[in-house]
């Protein structure tokens, strides 16, 4: 789950890691008067949206006076940012960040991940910071410095020189630096993040280090013992058919082409959308009911896939295991009656009670084509696809 | 003989009287593996459908001599289970559990680490099946064949595909493992195929990975360095667009080296006969073997 940044700053306060004095604003009088109540003589606007690349897209300004933070308070709110993070269709900005100013002399990236390959929490640091560190990554691999933590010491203070070293830092500065480490560390493990990072850390002109910007991403699989963390959960900023999807534990997924696809298992969904491209179809969506779904969840997955307007036909491929098939069959009748299906449906089963779903669609006397394997399910649908057009 | 279990392996469930639990260990019986009890803590002393409860995983292993164990147990308290076992010494742990956090994870795999004897599968996995020996997970146990031919996979439905192509031309499996799909799990691709390579019953591999991490790279790359019998791959995830994640908390692709694309490359690279279509990996696998001159039996 993503949070806003100043929803980040506020728990990375929390965890004494240092960040500027900031107002949050829904309105462009809340952004000036947010600027009034800071003080000073510099602001940064800042759209508050669930993706990088902000900057560029011009969802950060700085403001010298109060009339330039109106002025820009009043472009960026509302209006739609398109970063490479977005997608083409952008994020529309609801919230604003307002920030005092201050000098920036130098800018490091600190960030901390979970390393798959030795599976433990690691630090990433790079004097490159300010910048994308997936370009950095991808051009100049030794810039990044990596340290993995091991999880039955943690965070020990040798971790904190050997990054302090990489980063170039003197002993004042690297005594100061060992707060946003340790801060981090604890505010990664103990809320139970899977990504914190602060690009750019800033030490600015009067040898001073702050989190310029901050992301955190959490793991959602625990939200379940983050009850407050939860909370900053802003479903605005995320597709409100994959929002209704996962309320009946579904994981649904829009894409761009025509074939609605609903699957059991993330994997085989995942090879259903390969298939049908390589048929020359294009799905319409990635949809794995999981293994406990019910006849209603079924039901809505249905429903869910019929609402997408460029579905011309739907391929249902289920592989039961713990998913029974009978159970999926009943959910596919149910739902084919109740919005009265018109666009082609092609089903193929198999596993767990494969006879008794088949037995269920046949009596149902819908129009359904059965495919007899995962191939002849493809080749079937991408067809029923142009046939429909 | 096949990997990890066989009919020599003597089953606990670790949330026995869930009703999951309860289902799945039902049909593990059923297709015959030898169920020997279970364990939920509060129902020590009492007996679920014919299987005596224990409190404990120390109390169960001491009393009926098990050796694997299914872990059954709601995502919260899951880690906590799986460590209980790691500290009974329990050989073969498989964790069938969806969701756990990667923190928890994260501490069950350091734990793993200071215990070479045991080994976990999974999370996030549909388990193992010896065919015609032993079945712990929840694969529907019907369409298996016993055989000579191994299979590993991130994702328990692409696995029953492999399975059901594999069956339908007659080849049977000599065991098929579901390592799960979670970016931290106790086995890996290359931990199977080591023992798939030293197994005298199995002749093949068919090895399915998905996009996000490098785990079949480094798989793709150790079997070039050492495998002596053929390996088919497939790939998950080619369609899949960049930055989503689609379903599994693994498969996410981030930078261009997890692509499908990339990955299937590699896999070319390093000898493998690759399936670009799901739907082509029993016929792949025919073709590998024949390419080295083995014949397929099932005994």
């Amino acid at each position: 789950m993503n949070v806003h940044e100043y929803q980040a700053k506020d728990l990375m306060r929390k965890f004494g890691i240092k960040v500027l004095k900031g107002e949050v604003a829904k309105t462009v009088d809340e952004a000036v008067k947010g600027a009034e109540k800071l003080g000073g003589k510099i602001w940064v606007v800042k759209a508050q949206i669930h993706a990088g690349g902000r900057g560029k897209a011009g969802g950060v300004k700085l403001a010298k006076s109060l009339d330039e933070v109106k002025k820009y308070a009043s472009e960026i709110l509302h209006s739609t940012l398109v970063t490479h993070q977005t997608g083409p269709e952008g994020k529309k900005v609801n919230t604003l960040l307002i920030e005092e100013g201050c000098n920036i002399a130098k800018e490091f990236y600190l960030g901390i991940v979970l390393d798959r390959n030795n599976s433990k929490v690691t630090f990433m640091a790079s004097k490159e910071g300010g910048v994308e560190i997936e370009v950095v990554a991808h051009k100049n691999p030794e810039a990044i410095v990596k340290v993995s933590v091991d999880p039955s010491t943690g965070y020990q203070p040798y971790i904190g020189r050997e990054l302090s070293n990489a980063l170039g830092l003197d002993a004042t500065q690297a005594k100061e630096a060992d707060a946003f480490y340790r801060g981090l560390y604890k505010l990664y493990t103990e809320s139970d993040c899977s990504i914190a990072e602060i690009n750019p850390l800033v030490l600015t002109a009067d040898n001073q280090m702050i989190a310029l910007d901050a992301k955190l991403n959490f793991d959602e699989n625990a939200l379940f013992r983050h009850p407050d963390i939860a909370a900053y959960r802003d479903l605005s900023e995320e597709s409100a058919k994959e929002v209704e999807a996962s309320k009946y534990g579904l994981s649904y997924i829009e894409l761009d082409g025509n074939i609605g696809c609903l699957v059991n298992g993330a994997g085989l969904a995942m090879a259903t959308l390969d298939i049908v491209k390589l048929n020359g179809g294009n799905a319409a969506n990635f949809l794995d009911v999981g293994g406990g779904a019910t006849k209603e969840a079924v039901e809505q997955a249905f429903r869910i896939i019929l609402s997408d307007p460029n579905v011309k036909a739907i391929l249902v491929n289920i592989f039961g295991g713990i998913m029974k098939c009978d159970i999926i069959a009943e959910g596919v009748v149910a739902a084919a009656r109740a919005v009265s299906l018109s666009v082609p449906l092609v089903v193929r089963l198999e596993g767990t009670n494969v006879d008794l779903g088949k037995k269920i669609l046949k009596e149902s006397g819908l129009a359904i084509t059965s495919a007899t394997d995962l191939g002849d399910a493809a080749v079937k649908v991408v067809a029923a696809a142009k046939g429909a057009k | 003989m096949a990997i990890m279990i066989d009919n020599n392996t003597r089953l606990i469930t670790i949330g026995i009287t869930g009703k999951q639990g309860t289902f799945h260990t039902k049909l593990s019986q059923e297709y015959g593996t030898i169920v020997v009890g279970g364990v939920t803590p509060g129902k020590g002393g009492t007996v679920h459908e014919g299987w005596p409860v224990f409190n404990t995983v120390k109390e169960a292993v001491k009393t009926t001599q098990a050796n694997a164990a299914m872990v059954f147990v709601p995502p919260p308290f899951a880690a906590d289970a799986i460590l209980e076992c790691i500290d009974a010494k329990m050989p073969i742990i498989i964790c069938i559990t969806e969701g756990i956090p990667i923190l928890d994870m994260v501490k069950v795999k350091g734990a793993l680490a200071r215990s070479p004897e045991v080994r976990l599968v999974g999370p996030n996995c549909p388990g193992v099946i010896t065919p015609g020996q032993c079945k712990i997970g929840i694969m529907p146990g019907q369409i298996h064949l016993p055989g000579r031919i191994g299979i590993i996979s991130r994702s328990g439905t692409l696995t029953y595909e492999a399975v059901g192509q594999l069956t339908a031309r007659g080849i049977g499996q000599s065991t098929c493992v579901g390592i799960g799909g979670d970016p931290v799990n106790g086995t890996n691709f290359i931990d199977v195929l080591e023992m798939f390579n030293n197994d005298p019953d199995t002749d093949g591999v068919i090895m399915i990975g998905e996009i996000g991490g490098t785990a079949e790279t480094d798989a793709a790359r150790w079997i070039k360095k050492n495998m002596k019998k053929p390996v088919v791959g497939f790939i998950a995830g080619a369609a899949a667009p960049k930055g989503k994640r689609m379903g599994h908390a693994g498969a996410l692709i981030s930078g261009e080296d997890d692509t499908a694309e990339a990955k299937f490359k590699v896999l070319e690279e390093c000898g493998i006969t690759v399936a670009r279509s799901p739907a082509d990996l029993g016929l792949k696998l025919e073709e590998a073997m024949k390419a080295k001159n083995i014949t397929i039996r099932n005994k």
